[in-house]
């Protein structure tokens, strides 16, 4: 077997993938069966996406063309370093969220596996497709079946007004970004999508200044749609929390960067050269996204809503490395642009391990106590003590916390940002510093958001809901998988950025960072700054053994569970009294002075007062645009009055025009 | 040896196919002004006899024997089936008395005029890519099929609808058939299929139609339209 083969193999593998579509129609197969079938070669997929993806890192590009539909329309396929690394993004999410879907519908109904299991292998391999493509044509037909099969996956789980509310909206938003996309192309090909659509006779043909403005706009639009970027990003609270928790990881986790390769592959690889606003343009929308979604996290109090913006938060830290990066190419400082592009695909790595742990141990939490509502949960850590280690890892990792792997990415992208004074513009060198503050403030409000999110329903006493059982087998299995990684990841950091290098080569003329060590992190050189993970872990677990070797000498091994104290008064205070999901993030609303709007109704004879925080941009900027359209299109309903005599008339004067002027 | 037919017959068949050509459209002209239904439905008829003509003068022309083909189906369907069809239709659902038009009939020949002179302003450029036999009849045949579509926006009732798309069909085909000497047997057919199953069809309509208002007057319709 020649290495071209393997991109084939890879091909035919996504179409076997398929397989469980066909599988959960047969009607003699037992239900068992089909779960485990349907799911197990979703894994097995995944695994060879790993494999894959890890070999195409360092390995020249290949490429594949099957013939298409038409004469000169074929389908073309590119396995290059960079959708590589992607491959190995959605290979590891893949695989723990489908390990984990083999637990999360073991109770499920046939019907509704059927559901999950149509749409779900579709869902994957269309994300290999649109990863491997080496045309605008399958890549806008991958992309285009991405947005469809996740769209259904979203109704899975049931599909009253709310669920299909958040699917409507998740489809307008994806449809208008690939209108855009569409158009983008179109440019690129000057017209002609058939014969001149392969990405790399684009990125070898020219164009002009207002041609690549208009393509750059156009793909921010399609991708932004995606990567949740503001304003589009009203769809990510609502679909997140929607879809089954499998699902919710493989979307935040693996589709959310494939928008991500999307702008490399396209405004960095086909237009290199391009405006000196693309950067910082980059950079603003990436600071402001992540500003506003981390405020928002902070404040919800349904888990998967909170993880929801976390992970547009995310995306804005990747977009702001990547605006980075481009502001120093533009002024071909290449080291310092290779270091800011590492931390921002580091990043995206990072991202799909721990967001996707924490997505996976909210579907665990859902499974054992019926409810997300932060306000109803509590006490996880004794009811499900595995999940909630697994979990508290996942934590560790978003709240960036050394050694484990959230800090490593984001300390490289301050490193970049310190290295900023070596721009000759005096203007960015004053305002990159601001910048970097702003991706401090990010950070640290996001490890509040994620104490919130740990504290709230892990620690403390149960409030309403109750814990029946840990999770399951599957379930624990696949976070485990991905806590691992969240620390080898962390560890291991020289390793990963060494392996990047053929990325930042691909993409900034061969220009890469420094080879690193295998446990030390030396972004420049080892007198400016270097991080030793190795030593950060050690010491930890040398002081949490001196202290628990201490405890348990001075206390002795018992275990001893007492009631709350409660200040000598002979109050038996119920759970209720904890601080709760709303009261803990006061402070943020006091300070960002969000306004709430609060609903009281009166249920079961209580007063309650469930808070809603309601997006600024829902009322500021989606109502206004959707009245618009109503306006527009009830003005076109007035040409449609049944009169079958002015129809006639339409179609009679469009016929003269026509003729008029395509004579 | 086609070439040579063509000259030797040219001489005396195109003068009679321009003729014909002008009868067309003199045909067209008083569908326009026809009020009454009866008359309509025979106008139709001479329309479809005179196609058949033309189309029998054209395989004359070209020593095609598929054209014959044509003529024969060309007389049989447009000439005698449909209309008598309509015929039965007519008496079937006892319209009678005059058409209403919604502009009245000097107006519609004065618009009528404007619209033949610009189909042949038109159509006058394509005339070098033509027959010589044939010039000026693809005007001819744009003007026949604007006059009935302009027939159909005027008028109210169901059947001087059907009577106007039958019409515009017959103007199609005469330019198909005069205007560039022929076209496929087969595509011929299965225009003549389709135009038989649009016959069908809205026959029965009429039916629904006037069961539902007792008229077959299409202003009705616009009360069933969807409600904001």
């Amino acid at each position: 077997m020649n290495s071209g083969d393997c991109l084939l193999w890879v091909l035919y593998a996504s179409l076997l993938a398929l397989l469980p579509t066909v599988l959960v129609a047969i009607p003699a197969l037992p239900i068992r069966w089909k779960r485990s079938l349907g799911f197990l070669l979703t894994v097995a997929f995944c695994l060879l996406l790993i494999v894959v993806g890890i070999h195409a890192l360092a390995s020249p590009a290949l490429h594949a063309s099957i013939p298409g539909p038409l004469t000169d329309l074929a389908w073309q396929f590119t396995l290059d370093p960079l959708s590589g690394f992607f491959l190995l993004v959605l290979g590891s999410v893949g695989f723990a969220a489908s390990l984990h879907a083999i637990g999360y519908f073991y109770h499920g109904s046939q019907s509704k596996l059927k559901q999950v299991l149509l749409p779900y292998p579709v869902f994957v391999t269309a994300m290999v497709w649109v990863l491997l493509a080496a045309n605008a044509y399958t890549f806008l037909v991958a992309w285009e079946l991405m947005a469809l099969s996740s769209t259904f996956l979203i109704l899975v789980e049931g599909q009253d007004q709310r669920r299909q509310q958040a699917a409507y909206l998740y489809l307008l938003i994806a449809h208008i970004g690939a209108l855009a996309l569409f158009v983008a192309f179109a440019l690129l090909s000057h017209g002609d999508l058939i014969s001149n659509g392969n990405f790399q006779r684009m990125a070898q043909s020219p164009y002009s200044p207002v041609v690549a403005n208009a393509v750059f706009g156009l793909t921010l639009l399609g991708f932004g749609a995606k990567l949740g970027l503001l304003p589009l990003h009203a769809w990510l609270p609502e679909a997140h929390p929607a879809a089954p928790s499998p699902v919710s990881a493989l979307m935040s986790g693996a589709m959310l960067p494939v928008a991500v390769y999307g702008l490399l592959r396209i405004d960095w690889q086909i237009l290199p050269a391009g405006a000196g606003w693309w950067g910082p343009l980059w950079l603003g929308l990436g600071l402001s996204s992540a500003l506003f979604a981390v405020l928002y996290s902070a404040l919800q109090t349904d888990m998967k809503r909170l993880l929801a913006y976390s992970s547009m938060e995310n995306m804005g830290l990747i977009l702001i490395a990547l605006g980075l990066s481009r502001i120093f190419a533009e002024q071909a400082l290449w080291s310092l642009a290779a270091l800011a592009l590492v931390a921002g695909l580091f990043q995206v790595l990072n991202h799909a391990f721990f967001k996707s742990l924490l997505f996976l141990g909210s579907g665990s939490v859902l499974h054992a106590t019926g409810t997300l509502e932060m306000s109803h949960l509590g006490g996880l850590i004794r009811s499900m003590p595995q999940t909630a280690f697994l979990v508290l890892i996942g934590i560790f990792a978003l709240a960036g916390l050394p050694p484990l792997n959230g800090f490593a990415s984001e300390w490289l992208l301050l490193q970049a940002f310190l290295l900023a004074p070596s721009l000759p513009s005096g203007m960015l060198r004053a305002i990159l510093p601001l910048a970097a503050a702003g991706v401090v403030l990010v950070t640290a409000v996001a490890a509040f958001a994620i104490v919130k999110f740990y504290g709230i329903a892990f620690l403390g006493r149960a409030r309403s809901a109750v814990a029946k059982q840990e999770a399951g087998i599957w379930e624990r299995a696949s976070m485990a998988f991905l806590a691992l990684f969240c620390v080898l990841l962390g560890v291991f950091p020289g390793r990963v950025v060494d392996s990047l290098s053929h990325i930042t080569a691909l993409l900034l003329h061969g220009s890469q960072i420094a080879h690193q060590s295998a446990l030390a992190l030396t972004p420049i050189s080892a007198q400016r700054a270097s991080y030793l993970p190795g030593v950060f872990l050690l010491g930890i677990a040398l002081s949490i053994a001196v202290v628990f070797v201490l405890v348990w000498w001075r206390f002795g091994r018992s275990l001893r569970r007492a009631p709350v104290w409660s200040c000598g008064f002979a109050a038996d205070y119920s759970a209720q009294t904890q601080d709760s999901p709303t009261g803990f993030s006061q402070p943020l609303l006091r300070i960002f002075g969000v306004s709430l709007s609060t609903l009281r109704n009166r249920q079961g004879g209580r007063n309650t007062l469930p808070v809603q925080i309601p997006d600024p941009f829902w009322k500021g900027f989606y109502l206004p645009w959707g009245r618009v359209t109503l306006w527009i299109a009830e003005g076109i309903s007035r040409l449609q009055h049944g009169r079958i005599t002015s129809y006639l008339l339409y179609s009679f004067l469009t016929l003269i025009v026509l003729l008029v002027f395509f004579r | 040896m086609i070439m040579h037919s063509i000259l030797a017959h040219s001489a005396i068949i195109s003068p009679v196919l321009r003729i014909l050509a002008a009868w067309m459209l003199v045909l067209s002209f008083a569908l326009l002004a026809q009020r009454r239904l009866l008359s309509l439905i025979r106008l139709l008829a001479w329309q479809g006899v005179t196609l058949a003509v033309g189309t029998a003068l054209v395989g004359q022309l070209t020593g095609d024997p598929v054209l014959w083909v044509s003529a024969v189906l060309t007389l049989s369907i447009k000439g005698i089936l449909m209309p008598y069809v309509l015929h039965y239709l007519l008496r079937r659902l006892q319209v009678r008395g005059d058409v209403e038009m919604t502009l009245n009939v000097p107006s519609t020949q004065l618009l009528g005029i404007l619209l033949v002179v610009f189909a042949f302003s038109i159509a006058a450029p394509l005339d070098g890519y033509l027959p010589a036999a044939t010039h000026g009849m693809l005007g001819i045949a744009l003007a026949a099929f604007l006059l009935s579509f302009l027939m159909m926006i005027t008028r109210r009732k169901a059947i001087s609808q059907i009577v106007g798309f039958l019409a515009m069909d017959n103007a199609l085909f005469f330019a198909a058939t005069s205007a560039t000497l022929g076209m496929p047997l087969i595509v011929e057919l299965g225009i003549a299929l389709d135009t038989l199953i649009g016959l069908v069809v809205i026959g029965v309509f009429f039916f629904q139609i006037r069961d539902t208002f007792d008229s077959l007057d299409l202003h009705y319709l616009e009360h069933i339209r969807e409600d904001k």
